[in-house]
């Protein structure tokens, strides 16, 4: 295969790495940031914690091959991605130790004051990973300032946190984060049931107004900014039908048809993630200071010798890994009671 | 970039690596011994293995959140702080690292997730080989780490272009002999780690007269296992000292402070140095050993740092190239002299644990608190040796460390990283040790019920 098919072959498995990321850790971000909100008693937040328990770390590595991969395939994209984040990944670092470590430890401890403290971490990490995520993803699309090394400067010392919180950038931030709620509230209306389910549905009417006006805004901004414009392709109907499948969500959840509910939210976030790296395409880091310094996948990328290896590799393990994924989740696929003996702690 | 730059991010990584590393090793060998427990419970149906299973499953997964967390920033770090590294070596380096996500990482949570959550839910054969898949998915990321790591103390089948490192033979990096003996020595690193934890734990219970049978079992198996293991690892560790020589000659000089090439050379068991490091004081030496560590007989020649450093700069030009000689010289001796003494306190433990009675001598009141800095002190030195006898090299004889650094960084950032991660590290440490301990004191029972015992009251009367 010529190096040029084997970089577009790369940029759409990142690009699906990515896209599963959003997918399946969307709804566990919505859940940890949902968890205090919803659950009043400890065996219900411990019932909502368990939704997830046996899946968020599985789904969290999504995102450690996407890094991996992008290092592996794109060595230029990940120095300057990483390097030129820092701040912003350091928090997100910060934000994933700190809900990663709470589901462990919550229930390690009788006092109610510790698992609370534990929840609210869960929450405040998840909100600070959906958060910061959003807001990274919409700088990658308006450009940030990398010279022509694909290094970030930048004037003002603390480089990234700062420059990532423009409004283009917040408001991508907040989208992600009322997305992944309502996603959050969906999955949790498929795997609760009773009283707490109850008050998942009401809170999901509620969430989807909220998705729904922020995501339109969102979606105007990109389109009068001119963001649209930069890359080859043309992404079509696609950002059409992605706010068409959130609209129709809303109308899911109020018949209370939760299991299609969830799949136009689901769509929702990939249709997105497909319109970003259509837009993208085939650039990787657009520079705001010159065009001609933006990387693209063909001057970041490994050689065709390290992509033709690596494409083996994923040809052979990813449907591995995709099938006994998806298996832990049919195995899982009971809905969680709040009976304490059935709950695991 | 400036030396500030350089030197806070050489902080910051060893800091966290060193962090990361702490729970590493327990995370290697524990599940191995969990994965046997379950196995025995299965094919016997006795509840004791049951609870030995659900003991040591606590005291696994309460070490094992730690090493998931701070993994994450062990995979982001080089980007971040070392992106003029991730360009130089991505094709090669960036290789194992993708894999170790696809084939161990996810391997490793899902089927945790499964063995943690899927008792009583999933069949009981699927619970079983998810404990097995989830111990052999954490050796395989070590294995894949190792491979990468392994290239950067010795890089094989690359080739120079543009100034950038790039894979011309796949199976020759994943074949490279040095990551091979690395990994040899750290399974079983992860294996004594783990029967020393074992043997603290039990002794400790013993002592205090607590579950007596229980840990009875506990320390027998973690003696048996923890001499296999240790003799391995000093196997392992030999064979290493003998790659060092071949490929990195100026570590292994380093390691011994060996300054003049000798044929044969001595070693030195300690040495008093003058506070430049630069020459020896007194020092108590045997003779013709470091021969023997180096080559397996007892009078090759060594070569010693003023020839080799010579020797570079003729090669790589003009430069510092002589690693800090105090840390590669004590961390080397802690090391070896913990693996010796591992080595006879395991056989020691195992032939005491066959007479009658030795659950009530006074000797193993000491077993814990020696156990535990055995371990972790010579877990850490070992790498301390293995990464900082690497420098000035990041990626040896191909790439300074000064020149690896991310170039636009600032002081400002990293020290506001730097900080934050001490902080929020030290909070997890202090947590940590805190429910080991708990965990560790409460013995089997409280593992088996813990669902029941702790029914608090209405958590939203906190909020
Ligand atoms: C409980 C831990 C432990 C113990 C008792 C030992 N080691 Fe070790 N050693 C390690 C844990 C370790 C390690 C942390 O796992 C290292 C760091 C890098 C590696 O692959 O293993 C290591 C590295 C390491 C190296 C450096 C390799 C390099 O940089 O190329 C040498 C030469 C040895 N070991 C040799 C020994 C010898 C001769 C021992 C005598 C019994 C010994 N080790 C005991
Ligand atoms: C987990 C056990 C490890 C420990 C305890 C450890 C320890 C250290 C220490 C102490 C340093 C700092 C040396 C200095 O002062 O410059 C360092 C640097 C570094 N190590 Fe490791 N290391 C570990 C594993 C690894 C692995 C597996 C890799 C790669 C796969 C790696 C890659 C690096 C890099 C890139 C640097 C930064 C550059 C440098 O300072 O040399 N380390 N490590
Ligand atoms: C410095 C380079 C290293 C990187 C980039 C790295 C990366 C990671 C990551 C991302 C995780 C989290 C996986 C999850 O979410 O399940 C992790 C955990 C783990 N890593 Fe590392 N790691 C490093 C050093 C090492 C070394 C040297 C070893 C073994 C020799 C190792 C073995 C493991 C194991 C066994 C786990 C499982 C979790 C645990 O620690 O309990 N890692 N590592």
């Amino acid at each position: 295969m010529s190096h040029e098919t084997l970089q577009i072959i790369w940029y759409l498995l990142i690009a699906i790495l990515w896209i599963g990321f959003f997918f399946l850790e969307g709804f566990d971000f919505g859940v940890g940031m949902l968890l205090p909100f919803i659950g009043k008693k400890d065996e219900e937040r411990r019932a909502i914690i368990n939704t997830i328990g046996p899946v968020w770390d599985g789904n969290e590595v999504w995102l450690l091959t996407a890094g991996g991969a992008t290092f592996a395939a794109f060595p230029h994209w990940y120095a300057s991605m990483f390097s030129g984040f820092y701040l912003a990944l350091f928090l997100l670092l910060v934000g994933l130790i700190m809900r990663g470590i709470s589901f462990e430890y919550r229930s390690k401890s009788p006092d109610p004051a510790w698992r609370n403290r534990f929840d609210w971490m869960i929450a405040i990490g998840s909100f600070l990973a959906s958060l910061l995520l959003g807001a990274a993803f919409a700088n990658l699309l308006r450009g940030v300032p990398i010279d022509q090394d694909g290094n970030y400067v930048s004037a003002n010392g603390i480089m990234t946190v700062v420059g990532l919180l423009n409004p283009f950038g917040i408001l991508g931030g907040l989208t992600t984060v009322a997305v992944f709620l309502l996603h959050g509230a969906n999955f949790l209306g498929l795997k609760l049931e009773g009283e707490l389910k109850k008050r998942v549905d009401d809170l999901a009417k509620k969430l989807w107004i909220a998705a729904v006006v922020l995501y339109l805004i969102l979606t105007v901004f990109t389109y009068i900014s001119g963001y649209w414009q930069r890359g080859m392709v043309n992404p079509g109907i696609i950002p059409i039908t992605a706010v068409v499948t959130l609209l129709v969500a809303g109308y899911f959840i109020n018949q209370k048809r939760d299991g299609w509910a969830f799949i136009m939210v689901a769509l929702n976030i990939v249709l997105t993630q497909v319109t970003f790296f259509s837009i993208m395409f085939p650039n990787v880091m657009i520079s705001s200071l010159n065009p001609a310094w933006n990387l693209t996948i063909y001057n970041s990328s490994s050689s065709a010798y390290t992509l033709t290896v690596m494409s083996i590799v994923a040809l052979v393990f990813v449907p591995i890994v995709l099938a006994y994924q998806g298996w832990t989740y049919w195995m899982f696929r009971k809905r969680v009671t709040t009976d304490k003996k059935s709950l695991v702690y | 970039m400036d030396t500030t730059t350089l030197i806070l991010s050489q902080w910051q990584f060893a800091m966290t690596s060193i962090y990361h590393w702490l729970f590493v090793p327990l995370t290697l060998g524990l599940g191995w011994f969990v994965a046997y427990f379950q196995t025995r419970y299965y094919q016997t149906r006795d509840e004791a293995w049951r609870k030995h299973a659900k003991f040591w499953g606590k005291l696994f997964l309460i070490n094992f959140a730690i090493g998931v967390v701070t993994g994450i920033v062990q995979e982001f770090q080089f980007g971040m702080n070392w992106s003029e590294y991730s360009r130089f070596v991505g094709d090669i380096f960036g290789a194992p690292l993708a894999v170790e996500a696809l084939l161990a990482f996810f391997m490793e949570s899902t089927f945790l997730g499964v063995w943690i959550f899927g008792e009583g839910k999933v069949p009981e054969k699927v619970h079983l080989a998810s404990i097995w898949l989830a111990a052999l998915g954490s050796n395989l990321s070590a294995i894949w780490i190792l491979i990468a790591n392994g290239w950067m103390q010795h890089p094989v089948g690359y080739t120079i272009v543009d100034g950038r490192a790039q894979m011309t033979d796949f199976f020759a990096v994943i074949g490279n002999p040095k990551a091979w003996v690395m990994i040899w020595h750290t399974l079983a690193d992860g294996l004594t780690m783990a029967s020393f934890l074992l043997l603290a734990v039990s002794a400790w219970h013993l002592f205090n007269k607590k579950n007596v049978e229980f840990f009875k079992t506990s320390f027998q198996a973690g003696a048996l296992v923890g001499l296999i293991a240790s003799v391995i690892l000093f196997l392992g560790g030999h064979t290493m000292g003998q790659y060092m020589f071949e490929t990195q000659p100026m570590k292994f000089a380093a390691l011994e402070a060996h300054w003049d090439t000798s044929a044969p050379a001595d070693f030195s068991l300690l040495t008093i140095g003058d506070l430049s490091g630069r020459r020896e004081v007194w020092s108590l030496r045997v003779p013709a050993v470091l021969s023997f560590l180096a080559c397996n007989n007892f009078s090759c020649e060594v070569p010693g740092v003023y020839d080799l450093q010579a020797q570079y700069e003729a090669q790589y030009g003009p430069g510092q190239y002589i690693p800090l000689m105090v840390v590669t010289y004590w961390s080397f001796r802690i090391m070896m002299t913990f693996g010796f003494i591992m080595i006879a306190a395991s056989a020691w433990y195992l032939w005491s644990s066959r007479k009658a009675g030795y659950e009530k001598a006074g000797w193993l009141k000491y077993v814990p608190l020696t156990s535990l800095v055995m371990m972790y002190g010579a877990n850490m030195s070992g790498w301390i040796l293995t990464e900082m006898g690497r420098q000035p090299w990041i990626v040896q004889g191909l790439l300074k460390v000064q020149d690896a650094v991310s170039p636009k960084l600032t002081a400002l950032d990293l020290t506001i990283s730097l900080i934050g991660y001490v902080a929020l590290y030290g909070v997890l440490a202090v947590v940590m040790v805190k429910l080991m301990l708990k965990y560790a004191k409460a013995g089997p029972e409280a593992a088996m019920h813990e669902s029941v015992d702790v029914a608090p009251a209405l958590v939203g009367a906190q909020d």
